[in-house]
């Protein structure tokens, strides 16, 4: 990680590289302001961690940027799509994973895969594909994914966003639950995305891995964006 | 770049989604189906008379279906809600009324293959012999009233899928609004069986209101899946 730079609004929102561009953005739950004026701009193909403690923000900002949140106030174009006008647009073009993996226990990893693939109309190139670059193995393809394991369960989930070519991923906590080897692997695959030109966007309290793996860190506080560090 | 499909392919989609899981874990077949099997048995040995058993088989066979509808529709929105699939689908955009009609088409195809092991216990169990032009009228009066039931106990378990306490809300929301399924389709298997001292002709009006409210419940169900679904 290199140099620090300090949180500046970008007013160039309407530029084709940007993936994310939050201004000013509050999401209220409740009484409580989940996210009290964010201003954050993500490249694309670039792959971003987002830190903080619990309560930081950190869920709020994924869902937001999914199109489930709208904001209160302040402007939330993903993809240059206006969230708070109409997400509808945006969300077969958004992958999110939260803590659960949107899987179906009595298919197959192959079955999950594909039926993932066909909400978007994807064809079976493109499942063999994610498949292959999530290294879902021959021998765990067909095999019902409640005997499968919390990191194998992981990388279907992420084989249903490769295979619906989605072009931002969302991933919140996406380490939890995995051993060490597993977290190795997922940092892997979640490289290998962004260097394919997806933008990926991940939560985590695993400080030094987000620290290690990511393009462009970003510290929340309190629901606000604290501090950035870019490559 | 692939497109989405179109709400008649969703809708084909998700149903065969729903029905593969289900002939998988054959929750209906080794749960659902003994259930109501049972409550048929034990309802012949407390009413220990023919002739009364002969004029209560139709309200027991639709009753007992209706209590197996709370059973199924349950069911088949734990099994989006287990690993956050309901809200994945949310993200990914996949037509809502899409969604509804898979869902409600799953479950009327687990219902009728129900009703239809429940009508032949009951001729069997209670000594009915239906007939000729009354089989026409059965089996008219069975689809109309397990469509209608699908798509009444699809809307309210989607809605209650989100909310604390949903297993004892189901009921409580779907009994009273089925009310008149319940009867229309008593009333219609009364005269196809000849029990009610009515003749069959006179079960064809029943069968007209069992339409209306299949039409009207899956309409309704079309224009309201998405709000239902949403939080």
């Amino acid at each position: 990680m290199s140099a620090d730079r300090p949180t500046t609004p970008d007013r160039d929102h309407g530029s084709t590289d940007a993936a994310v561009v939050l201004e000013a953005a509050v999401v209220v739950m409740g009484a409580f302001p989940a996210l009290a004026g964010v201003d954050l701009r993500v490249r694309r193909g670039t792959l971003v961690g987002l830190r903080g403690p619990n309560g930081a923000g950190k869920t709020t900002v994924l869902r937001l940027c999914a199109g489930l949140l709208r904001p209160d106030r302040g402007t939330a174009r993903v993809l240059n799509v206006d969230v708070a006008d109409d997400p509808a647009p945006l969300r077969w073009r958004v992958g999110y994973l939260g803590h659960s993996n949107g899987l179906y226990d009595d298919l197959t990893a192959l079955e999950n895969v594909t039926f993932w693939a066909s909400t978007v109309g994807a064809d079976r190139g493109d499942v063999d594909a994610a498949m292959a670059a999530m290294e879902i193995s021959d021998r765990l393809r067909d095999v019902r994914v409640r005997h499968l394991s919390a990191g194998q369960r992981r990388r279907v989930a992420l084989a249903g966003l490769v295979a619906r070519r989605c072009e931002l991923w969302l991933l919140d906590e996406p380490h939890t639950g995995l051993d060490v080897d597993a977290r190795d692997q997922l940092d892997r695959l979640l490289r290998a995305g962004a260097d394919a030109g997806a933008t990926v966007m991940l939560s985590s309290h695993d400080l030094d891995r987000v620290d290690a793996m990511v393009d462009h860190g970003v510290d929340l506080v309190a629901g606000r964006v604290s501090r950035e560090v870019r490559r | 770049m692939s497109t989405p499909p179109g709400v008649v392919a969703t809708a084909r989609m998700i149903a065969a989604r729903d029905l593969r899981i289900e002939w998988r874990a054959r929750v209906v077949m080794n749960q659902v189906i003994p259930f109501a099997a049972v409550t048929m048995v034990l309802f012949a040995f407390a009413v220990d008379d023919t002739g009364a058993l002969g004029r209560l088989a139709p309200g027991l066979v639709w009753l007992t279906v209706m209590f197996s509808l709370l059973l199924c529709a349950q069911r088949a929105f734990a099994i989006e809600s287990a690993d956050g699939a309901l809200e994945a689908l949310r993200v990914a955009g996949v037509d809502p009324v899409g969604i509804f009609l898979g869902k409600a088409a799953a479950l009327a195809v687990q219902l009728l293959a129900l009703a239809v092991v429940m009508v032949l216990a009951a001729l069997i169990l209670y000594d009915l012999d239906p007939p000729a032009g009354g089989v026409v009228l059965l089996v008219t009066s069975a689809i109309c009233a397990t469509c209608a039931l699908a798509a009444t106990g699809t809307i309210y378990a989607g809605l209650a899928a989100g909310v604390s306490g949903r297993e004892t809300l189901l009921p409580l929301l779907v009994v009273p609004v089925v009310s008149p399924v319940l009867i229309g389709a008593t009333r219609a298997v009364e005269a196809a069986l000849g029990t009610g001292g009515t003749a069959v002709a006179d079960g064809w009006p029943w069968v007209g209101l069992l339409a209306v409210v299949a039409v009207a419940s899956a309409v309704v169900g079309a224009l309201t899946f998405g709000s239902a679904i949403r939080d």
